[in-house]
Formats: C-alpha cells, sequence, structure tokens
C-alpha cells in the first residue's frame, strides 16, 4: 500500500499547486514583450534559430543600450509547439502582463488572434505570415503583416520563373507544381495561383503535404517524376523542408527549378541533403551572414555572455537566425517609434499599434541600426499594414546560402485586388466586423 | 472522523439506492457547484477561467462521451478526436446557414450529427471487437479527418481552410466571438456540461446503462439474457459520439473562436484516451479527474517554477512536461489501472476509519 500512499500524496499535492496557478505573476517595471516560440516538436528545426534570433537581438538592446529609450525589455518566451491550442493558452497567459505586440509564428493561431486584437488592444505582428488580407488597415488596424504577404512572394517566385524561362509570356503550355503545407499557411497562394495560371497559361498542379505526412514524401514525389512540372514552388515549413529537398534530389529533379518561400530557406532545410541540394532556390528578405555591427553586438553582449540558446556560435546569423533578428528589429523600431508619438517610456498596445503604423525604416535607418542593406526599406501605413516590399533570392552552393538576384518587386497589380477582396470577404463573414475607429498618425 | 455515515439511517429504497448516499458527499458536491457557479464568475482571474477552466469542461464532457463507450460498453474508439471535429463543422455550417437560431440550440444539436456518424462508423462493432474495433475507428478518425482538410463546402470555401466563429449573442449578452466575455462562456459551458453529466450518471443507473455494462462484462452473456447485442452498442456509439460532438462544437465556439482540420487529429483523440485512462475506465467522476491531470498538470509545470523565480526555459518545461505526463502514465497503469477515481475510492475508504484505522 505505501506506493498508493504517494499516489494520494502526489494528488494532493497536484490539487495545492492548482491554487498556485490562480495568482497571478506580479508585472515588473518595463515593456512586456512576450515572445512567442517553439523549440520542441516537428516545426523545431525551423522554430529554434528564428526563436533565438528574435530573443538575442532584443537581449542586445538590454545589454547594450539598456533597453528601449530607457525602458527596459521584459522578454519571455512561451513555448506553442506551433499547436493552435498552446498557442491561444500562451496569449491568456501573457495578456494580464500588459504585452505591447504578440508575434504568434504560426498562421493557425494569427487566425485565432486576429478577431481579439481589438479587444484586448493588443497588436499582432505576423512577419511575412498569417492572414494576407490583414495588409489592408482599413479592416484590420490591429494585425501588422510586413514585409510582404504570401501573394507578394508567389508573385516574385513567378517572375523569377518567367525571367529563366525568358519572359512570363513563354510559361504558356508549361506545368508548375506547387508543394505545400497542407493548412491555412500553405493554402493561402493558392487563389493568387489560380489566377496567374489564367493569366499566363500554364497549368498549375497542386501536392499538399498533410502535418502527419510531412517526414514521409516519397509517395508524393514519385508523382512529381510521373506529371514532370517544368518548376516546383515550395511552400514548406518546419520537417517538410528538408524533407522535400531530400526527396527532390533523389528523384533527379533539377534543384534550381525548385523554388521556396521565404519559410523554406533554413540552412538546416538544405544543409542535410549536402551537396544534391546544390541549386536549390528560396525567397529571403533579409540578408544571410554575421558581418553587420548589430548581429557582432549580438556576439559580444549576449551570445558570448551565455545570455543566447543558440548551439553554436557559427549559428548566429544564419538564414532563420537573421529572419529572427529582423522580428525584432521591426519591434524595436515600433517601440521606439511609439514613444516619439508619446513621449511616454512605457508604452501600452495601443501605443505600439500605432508605432507600427508609422514604421519607417529608410536605407539610411538600416544602416544607423547597424544593419546596413540587412533588408529592404520598409514603410507600413494606416491603409497598407504590409509594405509589399522587395525580396531577393537566394541559393544554396552546398554549403550555404548566396544571394543570386537583385531585389525583385512584387506585382502589385495582381496582388493589391486579390487582397482587397479578401479583406471584404472576411468582413462580411464575420458579421459585426468592428469599423477601423483608430486615428491616423503622421510618420514621425 | 470527518467522512463517516455513522448515524445516516436510511428509512426508504429510494434514498438507500441514490447516487449520493452519504450526506457528506452531497454537501460535498453542492459546495462544488456553489464554487464553480458562483465563487469562480464572480473572483476568477481572466486566465483562471479562459486557459485552464473552459478548456477543463470541455475536455470533461468529451472524456464522459469516450467513457461511455469505452469505460462502460468496453468498446474501445480511437475516433473520439473526429467526432468532436463533426460536432464542430456540424454548428458551424448549421449557424451560417440559420444565423437567426441561437446558437445554443446548435450546439446541441450538432451533438445529433456526430451521434450518426458515430451510428455509422459504428456499425462494425457487430462483428469485430477489441484491438480490431480500435482499427476501425481508427479508420472514421483518418476519413474525417481527411473531409475536414479536403472539403471546402465543410469550411464555406475559406482560404486559409479554417473555421471562425461569428459572434452570436443569448438575451442580448454577446456568447461567441471575440467580443464574449470570458466569465458568459464558462457559465455556459458550466450549465452545458453539468446538465450533460447529470444525464450520464442517469443513464448509466438506469436500464441502458446496466445493458452497456452487461454488454461490457460479457456479451455472450448479455445476449443470452436477452439483450440485443447490436442495438446495444450502437446507442453506445451514438450517445457516445453525442457527447464528444457538443464537447467539440463547444470547444470552438466557446474556446478556441476558430479551428483548423488539424485540431482534430488523432492527438486529440489519444489525448482523451489518456484522461479516461489515468481518471479511471467507466466511472464519470473518473473523467473529470483526468482531463484535470492531463489538461491542467502541463499549465501548473509551466507556471510554477515562474512563480519561484526559477529561470527554466520554456521549451524545458515543455521537454518536462512531456516526461512528467509520460511518467504518470505509466505509473497509474502500473499502479492504479482503475485511474484516479479508484484512487479517491481509497481515500474515501481511509477517511471514514481515520484516525482509528482497523
Amino acid at each position: 500500500m505505501k506506493v498508493k500512499h504517494l499516489v494520494l500524496r502526489a494528488a494532493l499535492g497536484v490539487l495545492l499547486g492548482t491554487g498556485a496557478v490562480v495568482a497571478p505573476a506580479q508585472a515588473q517595471e518595463g515593456i512586456y514583450v512576450p515572445l512567442m516560440t517553439y523549440r520542441t516538436g516537428p516545426f523545431a528545426t525551423s522554430g529554434i534559430p528564428i526563436a533565438n534570433g528574435m530573443h538575442d537581438y532584443l537581449s542586445m538592446l538590454n545589454a547594450r543600450d539598456g533597453g528601449i529609450g530607457g525602458a527596459k525589455l521584459i522578454i519571455e518566451e512561451c513555448e506553442t509547439g506551433y499547436d493552435t491550442k498552446k498557442g491561444l493558452e500562451c496569449y491568456e497567459q501573457v495578456k494580464s502582463k500588459n504585452p505591447v505586440v504578440t508575434n504568434p509564428w504560426s498562421t493557425g493561431i494569427t487566425l485565432g488572434l486576429i478577431p481579439k486584437a481589438s479587444v484586448d488592444k493588443i497588436p499582432i505582428l505576423s512577419m511575412a505570415y498569417g492572414l494576407s488580407a490583414s495588409a489592408v488597415g482599413n479592416d484590420f488596424p490591429w494585425v501588422f503583416n510586413p514585409p510582404a504577404t504570401y501573394w507578394d512572394g508567389l508573385s516574385m517566385i513567378l517572375k523569377h520563373i518567367g525571367a529563366k524561362e525568358g519572359g512570363l509570356d513563354k510559361l504558356k503550355g508549361k506545368t508548375i507544381g506547387y508543394i505545400f503545407f497542407d493548412g491555412g499557411y500553405g493554402r493561402e497562394p493558392i487563389p493568387l495561383l489560380e489566377q496567374l495560371a489564367k493569366d499566363y497559361g500554364f497549368t498549375i498542379k497542386l501536392y499538399p503535404v498533410p502535418v502527419s505526412e510531412m517526414q514521409n514524401q516519397s509517395g508524393l514525389w514519385l508523382n512529381v517524376r510521373r506529371d514532370r512540372p517544368s518548376w516546383m514552388v515550395m511552400w514548406g515549413w518546419g520537417a517538410m523542408n528538408p524533407t522535400a529537398v531530400k526527396e527532390a534530389a533523389k528523384i533527379g529533379f533539377p534543384m534550381d527549378h525548385l523554388v521556396g518561400v521565404w519559410w523554406s530557406g533554413g540552412e538546416d532545410d538544405a544543409r542535410p541533403t549536402g551537396p544534391e541540394a546544390k541549386g536549390y532556390t528560396t525567397l529571403n528578405f533579409s540578408a544571410v551572414g554575421a558581418n553587420f555591427p548589430a548581429i557582432q553586438d549580438i556576439l559580444k553582449n549576449v551570445v558570448d555572455k551565455g545570455g543566447s540558446q543558440v548551439a553554436s556560435k557559427d549559428k548566429v546569423g544564419e538564414s532563420h537566425y537573421n529572419k529572427g533578428v529582423y522580428n525584432s528589429v521591426l519591434i524595436a523600431e515600433a517601440i521606439r517609434n511609439a514613444q516619439k508619438l508619446t513621449g511616454k517610456k512605457v508604452v501600452n498596445g495601443d501605443d505600439v499599434r500605432r508605432g507600427l503604423e508609422t514604421l519607417n525604416i529608410s536605407a539610411a535607418r538600416w544602416k544607423e541600426l547597424g544593419l546596413a542593406e540587412f533588408g529592404s526599406p520598409l514603410a507600413v501605413s494606416c491603409t497598407d499594414h504590409n509594405g509589399h516590399q522587395s525580396a531577393y533570392l537566394q541559393q544554396w552552393d552546398g554549403d550555404k546560402w548566396v544571394k543570386v538576384s537583385d531585389w525583385i518587386e512584387p506585382m502589385k497589380d495582381k496582388v493589391q485586388p486579390l487582397l482587397d477582396a479578401a479583406a471584404k470577404e472576411y468582413v462580411e463573414k464575420n458579421a459585426g466586423w468592428p469599423k477601423r475607429t483608430e486615428t491616423c498618425d503622421k510618420a514621425s | 472522523m470527518f467522512y463517516r455515515e455513522a448515524g445516516q439511517f436510511k428509512t426508504t429504497y429510494e434514498s438507500d439506492q441514490s447516487v449520493f448516499p452519504i450526506r457528506q458527499d452531497r454537501i460535498g458536491l453542492a459546495i462544488i457547484l456553489v464554487v464553480a457557479f458562483v465563487v469562480v464568475p464572480l473572483f476568477g482571474s481572466s486566465f483562471l477561467v479562459n486557459a485552464v477552466l473552459i478548456p477543463f469542461l470541455v475536455f470533461s464532457l468529451a472524456a464522459i462521451g469516450l467513457n461511455l463507450l469505452t469505460g462502460y460498453t468496453g468498446l474501445l474508439s480511437l475516433g473520439s478526436g473526429a467526432f468532436m471535429g463533426v460536432g464542430a463543422y456540424a454548428c458551424y455550417k448549421l449557424t451560417t446557414y440559420f444565423p437567426g437560431v441561437n446558437i445554443l440550440v446548435w450546439i446541441v444539436c450538432s451533438g445529433f450529427f456526430s451521434a450518426l456518424v458515430g451510428v455509422f462508423f459504428g456499425l462494425p462493432s457487430m462483428r469485430i471487437k477489441g484491438f480490431y474495433l480500435a482499427v476501425a475507428t481508427l479508420a472514421a478518425q483518418f476519413f474525417l479527418e481527411w473531409c475536414f482538410l479536403r472539403i471546402p463546402w465543410l469550411y464555406n470555401n475559406n482560404i486559409s481552410g479554417a473555421i471562425e466563429v461569428p459572434t452570436r449573442t443569448l438575451f442580448g449578452l454577446i456568447i461567441t466571438g471575440p467580443n464574449a466575455a470570458p466569465q458568459t462562456r464558462y457559465l455556459i459551458v458550466l450549465t452545458i456540461v453539468t446538465l450533460m453529466t447529470l444525464a450520464a450518471s442517469n443513464l448509466m443507473h438506469g436500464r441502458i446503462g446496466r445493458m452497456w455494462m452487461a454488454v461490457r462484462d460479457m456479451d455472450i452473456a448479455a445476449e443470452l439474457m436477452g439483450i440485443r447485442l447490436l442495438p446495444t452498442k450502437l446507442t453506445a456509439f451514438a450517445v457516445s459520439s453525442f457527447y464528444c460532438g457538443v464537447a467539440g462544437a463547444m470547444l470552438v465556439f466557446l474556446w478556441y473562436g476558430g479551428a483548423e482540420p488539424n485540431v482534430f487529429s488523432i492527438d486529440q483523440s489519444f489525448l482523451i484516451l489518456f484522461m479516461i485512462i489515468v481518471g479511471g475506465l467507466g466511472s464519470l467522476l473518473g473523467s473529470f479527474l483526468g482531463a484535470a491531470l492531463i489538461f491542467i498538470l502541463p499549465i501548473i509545470l509551466r507556471t510554477v517554477p515562474a512563480q519561484f523565480g526559477l529561470p527554466i526555459h520554456a521549451a524545458t518545461v515543455e521537454h518536462l512536461t512531456f516526461m512528467i505526463v509520460g511518467a504518470l502514465i505509466i505509473f497509474f497503469l502500473i499502479v492504479e489501472p482503475h485511474g484516479l477515481a479508484r484512487l479517491w475510492q481509497i481515500a474515501k475508504q481511509k477517511l471514514r476509519v481515520w484516525p482509528f484505522p482497523y
């Protein structure tokens, strides 16, 4: 019976522990920036470098400058595992501590949070993911998705394919395969892809990859071999990316004809395949490498002092790490703008929303931040919460990513009508969607 | 000493046969209900209500649903997640077609759709048993998940493939959508769960429940006693799926506020199965205890170290949670296969004779 006593005691302990949950944690003085990250689960390969990048840049600001504008940043990670349920739980957990912005890092969680943002007065920064339509600031005053939407990304890839084929009109009669993560994330580009297929006369083949099949794509790539598409476009994330690259190499698909979106362009996506992945191309909107003063500051102030969770120093400056840094730059700039606009030191969610709406990072400002040429100049406005900025193409040389193109502009004329229609549809479907009442600030 | 029924004499058969024959139990239950209905909505923090209690109640209802089938009728099902999904999608379709009808009506009605699907996939239970039936329900799980993903009609051709919850009201009070107060949603969930638990309890103490248990204990003997197996098993599937369906509709409409198909994946089915295994097969109380342990324990593990100022990384906590929950499941399977409900019974017995055990 001894063991059973133990069980009883353990059960009692659990009951007592429940009481502890009830007491909310005390908020410290400072600006609270929660980071929803995932270092576990099937998406950890993509999630870890991004989490490190986000965390380290903000820690660096704390260590180097004592925060932003004299206010310390309170950084806290919440593990979501890319799971919507856990993400919403994280959100509830951080909500009481007055977060100034949320970064869901999952399209599913973003979709769940969009209706809540205006109610709780916490802006959402879903950097180049989430709901494309949320770029329409008049309908989604609390949601931001700079620097580019998935539709922008797809149009850039199409431009690249057109350029390689010798003009977009040469696409007529060709087949383009689209391999995508079968969820909100991968399905968003399909309407634009269908539209472009009609406009340019190519046919599309869809290859959905369900979450459960991410690491089991051999059947799918056999179909690819049979269908013989001239190009493959990929919208992958997590364990899906390295698997797809490996399988593509295995069937002998010409790697430079496999083009991924920016989320498929991590080092760990191409590296496991080794030299065979040479030629694999993806979009990217932030530079790769650690040769930036700001990233050197991260190394000096955070990584060398043991304040980072990166596995080794050479992971700093990798493709996804730098996207995490990019995300944190946006947060930091928004907070800085908010401080300027309000004159307050410790800003709140509403102020940061205004800060995000006046976000304007010019080439000169990138340089000031110690990140010259890190990203293309970015400007967000009250009506345009995205910016539709350019991205570039990077190619895997068997060892690292190499920039192979200039900044490519998205086809704004094709994307904007779709965005407006999608935003309109969202508002119509959600009867009683609040009208924008937030005033618009002049850019500072 | 405190928990002793000495002096509580039963003078009628009715009182002798009641669900809670001991006065202390009745008082305890009354206190729990008062706390749940009055104290929590008045004093509970938004985090407690929104992220702890609402999901706990929703999972409890789903666990009751599976327990009716697995614990009481002895039919193992791995499709409870999918049946929850049927409820959620049915509710979504119904409320988009008939937005004028009160959402609560649809949440309950969606259970009937789920029951219908459950009966259909329960048909093989006539011929197959045990592991083989589990595989048949697994087929239901995969097929339904595929439907949620691939039939655009189910999610109104939404580009993102997700369903979103519209704002609906009850007597002018907003009860679904982002503007609904957590307390309102909590009270609705609590009311539905309480009523359905009461219904389940009555069902179990009546003819149907006894038929189920007879089938569970030995189906040939039950058949010889005149219980028709097919209708009995099918009602078990229907009622179980009904409960799961209502839980699924509540999950999306009163908790998430929107859902992607992968919410109703096989993981969800396993989670509910773990809840009833840890809580106790064939026990309504066990369904609640199991849901509490499996769902609330990770939240405690996540928050408690932070309360004491221990710097534990978010990912480490996640790994710890996995290990602890896994260890607990194995521990329970070895030490107490009847789950937490049985532990509670043992504890009750000990309290009765305390402090002079004999």
